[in-house]
């Protein structure tokens, strides 16, 4: 996944790796369920990808199957929401956001029930398989939606903390997540809040606004512009909606660049939600948006399409020596 | 006759058919008085509505926050003139609201939606309400059958594969507590439907999917009555309602442009005067039954002055 570079600052920063978010997000929810039976998934022949099979024998009265069918699937995730269950709508975010995307916007997000939709293998976690299966609109096409809660975890730690966000939410909520091992990312005494950016490393001179799977490489880039003499603030701003406006104004204001990553579209993402956050308060700084260009999106491993874009130690390295 | 049984009132079809034409005078005036609305396709599902309000549905006003009330989504949710005038008359709102029908900042919009008592769903796209039911249904089951689900489709509305998704799926779990009720009236805003897309022959279809099919006629109470109370064990069903778009005054029946005509001051005059004469009508009915021994004064129902509005 990292190059040797990338990896020796892993190890220098301390960072253990982990598990694949979309793991934890399965042993969260189904002890979420074990401890309440109202609680249930509605997977669209995707318990397997949604790592739910063991879910699925465990507690085969609370998930519901609905074939490859994911209109359908989201339609009854709100109508089991509108009757009081705690529904959990599981499917790939490629064809969750854009197939029933009319579904989020009416079923779930404009009727107003507390459903929890669940974008797996999100992003280009599915790299290699084309854009068939990729997802760099979803969090574009959900900003625009109004009435729904956008989360993208960086680490296990901020997917089990979404996830039981979401299970207790009076309003609709959006996670999305992939499925590589990711590295820990937080202490132990992190606190996860909806809506509130985590700061992940203090730093003046640039600020790397991240989410998602992209954090991590946020992190190692701040770590090797320190041994270059530059202080690189990193912020996980796992909600995109609401957006943490202060901490996105604070990043502005105190850092002399800001440089947002995310596995997603440039158009319509974290990085325009923070330009026009900046914008509008007159916080204007040397600015980049990091993510996928408007075009054909190149396809391999997801590690590797990082590096193509330039979400990687290096290449966020050279993008924040580039602004300042 | 008239009272309320497990939560839903029950009205003699004589009583029905003088709320039928009272349901359908406080539907145009509002179409009227708004300046928008689906005149033909209401009128065409009314009766489907005043029979579901006043004799199916397990639900009141005063039961409408109960968990295991019977849950009613109207996919169809073009046609919500026709729902706002039922649930106003069953007194979820005041009739004084709907003076606000389509006005700045109304809640009253021109689709169901959940800022008004009575509406369990925001609807209006369609192809949702099937799945919206199925989801419902299926929370049902899960609380031991706590309740029984419809949902109202246009035929027009067939042609949105999101229903066939739905159709497979209710079957798959034998949703015997779920209701699918198509206003087959045969029109859709282009045309016929079977030249815009044909989608007969919907009772082999439906059945093929693995429902029970009943097929009656959508303007008869009793025929409605029976078919959306008998049991269908093991299998959810579909209730194939023969419709006429415009069903009750004689210049909008099977009329392509009231789709979404808007009656001028003049056409409600007319259209109110029909009404009148249909009023007299179910009177002279009753009385000529009565008097003629067919039937009993308890069959009529014990009130009388249901029909003003």
């Amino acid at each position: 996944m990292f190059t040797p570079a990338a990896k020796a600052m892993a190890e220098k920063l301390g960072l253990k790796k982990g598990r694949a978010n979309l793991e934890e997000f399965a042993d969260t929810l189904q002890a979420l369920a074990t401890a309440d039976r109202n609680l249930v998934a509605v997977t669209s022949d995707s318990r397997g990808s949604g790592k739910l099979a063991p879910y699925g024998k465990a507690l085969p009265q609370q998930i519901v199957e609905v074939g490859i069918a994911e209109q359908n699937l989201v339609g009854i995730t709100a109508g089991l929401a509108a009757c009081g269950k705690r529904a959990f709508g599981v499917s790939p975010s490629c064809f969750l956001t854009a197939r029933s995307l009319e579904q989020i916007k009416n079923d779930i997000c404009y009727s107003n029930v507390p459903a929890v939709l669940v974008g797996i293998s999100s992003g280009v976690s599915y790299g290699a398989l084309g854009s068939t299966h990729h997802s760099l609109h979803d969090l574009a096409a959900l900003r625009a939606i109004h009435n729904v809660t956008i989360v993208v975890p960086a680490d296990n730690f901020e997917t089990r903390e979404a996830i039981r966000f979401a299970a207790s939410a009076t309003r609709p909520v959006f996670v999305r997540f992939g499925k590589a091992a990711m590295h820990h990312l937080h202490s132990a005494d992190s606190k996860f809040e909806a809506g509130k950016a985590l700061v992940l490393r203090e730093g003046r001179d640039v600020a790397f606004i991240a989410n998602g799977e992209t954090v991590v490489h946020a992190l190692l880039a701040a770590g090797a512009l320190a041994e270059q003499g530059i202080s690189a603030r990193v912020l996980s701003l796992h909600t995109v909606k609401p957006l943490d406006t202060a901490a996105v104004l604070a990043a502005g204001r105190e850092c002399r660049a800001v440089i947002t990553v995310e596995e997603h579209s440039v158009h319509g993402g974290v990085g325009e939600a923070v330009a026009a956050t900046l914008l509008q308060a007159r916080a204007g700084v040397p600015f980049k948006i990091v993510g996928f260009p408007d075009e054909d999106t190149v396809t391999g491993a997801q590690a590797d399409i990082f590096r193509h874009y330039g979400i990687s130690m290096e290449g966020l390295a050279a993008t924040a020596r580039s602004l300042l | 006759m008239q009272s309320v049984v497990k939560d839903r009132p029950m009205l003699s079809d004589h009583q029905l058919a003088l709320k039928a034409v009272a349901l359908r005078r406080r539907m145009l005036r509002l179409i009227h008085d708004a300046g928008a609305g689906h005149t033909g396709g209401g009128l065409s599902c009314l009766d489907i509505l005043n029979v579901l309000y006043h004799r199916v549905l397990r639900v009141t006003p005063g039961t409408v926050d109960s968990p295991t009330r019977d849950r009613y989504v109207q996919s169809k949710g073009h046609c919500v003139e026709a729902l706002y005038a039922v649930l106003s008359a069953r007194g979820y709102f005041p009739e004084a609201d709907l003076a606000t029908v389509c006005r700045y900042q109304s809640p009253y919009v021109g689709h169901p939606t959940r800022k008004i008592r009575g509406v369990e769903m925001n609807t209006g796209a369609l192809g949702h309400g099937l799945p919206i039911c199925l989801g419902m249904a299926l929370a049902s089951k899960m609380d031991g059958d706590a309740f029984r689900v419809f949902t109202l489709l246009g035929d027009g509305e067939l042609a949105e594969g999101s229903n066939w998704e739905a159709a497979m799926a209710a079957a798959h779990y034998n949703l015997d507590n779920l209701v699918a009720i198509l206003d087959h009236n045969t029109l859709q805003i282009t045309g016929h439907t079977r030249d815009v897309m044909s989608n007969e022959p919907l009772d082999a279809k439906w059945r093929a999917f693995g429902w029970e099919v009943r097929i009656v006629d959508g303007h008869d109470y009793a025929a409605l009555t029976a078919a959306l109370t008998a049991p269908h064990p093991g299998k959810p069903l579909f209730v194939i309602a023969n419709t006429v778009k415009g069903k009750g005054v004689s210049f909008m029946e099977n009329v392509g442009k009231w789709h979404h005509g808007v009656p001028s001051d003049a056409e409600l005059a007319q259209a109110l005067a029909e009404l009148d004469a249909a009023e007299v009508k179910v009177e002279r009915v009753a009385l000529n039954a009565l008097s003629s021994g067919a039937i009993q004064a308890s069959a009529l129902g014990s009130t009388r002055s249901t029909s003003k509005s």
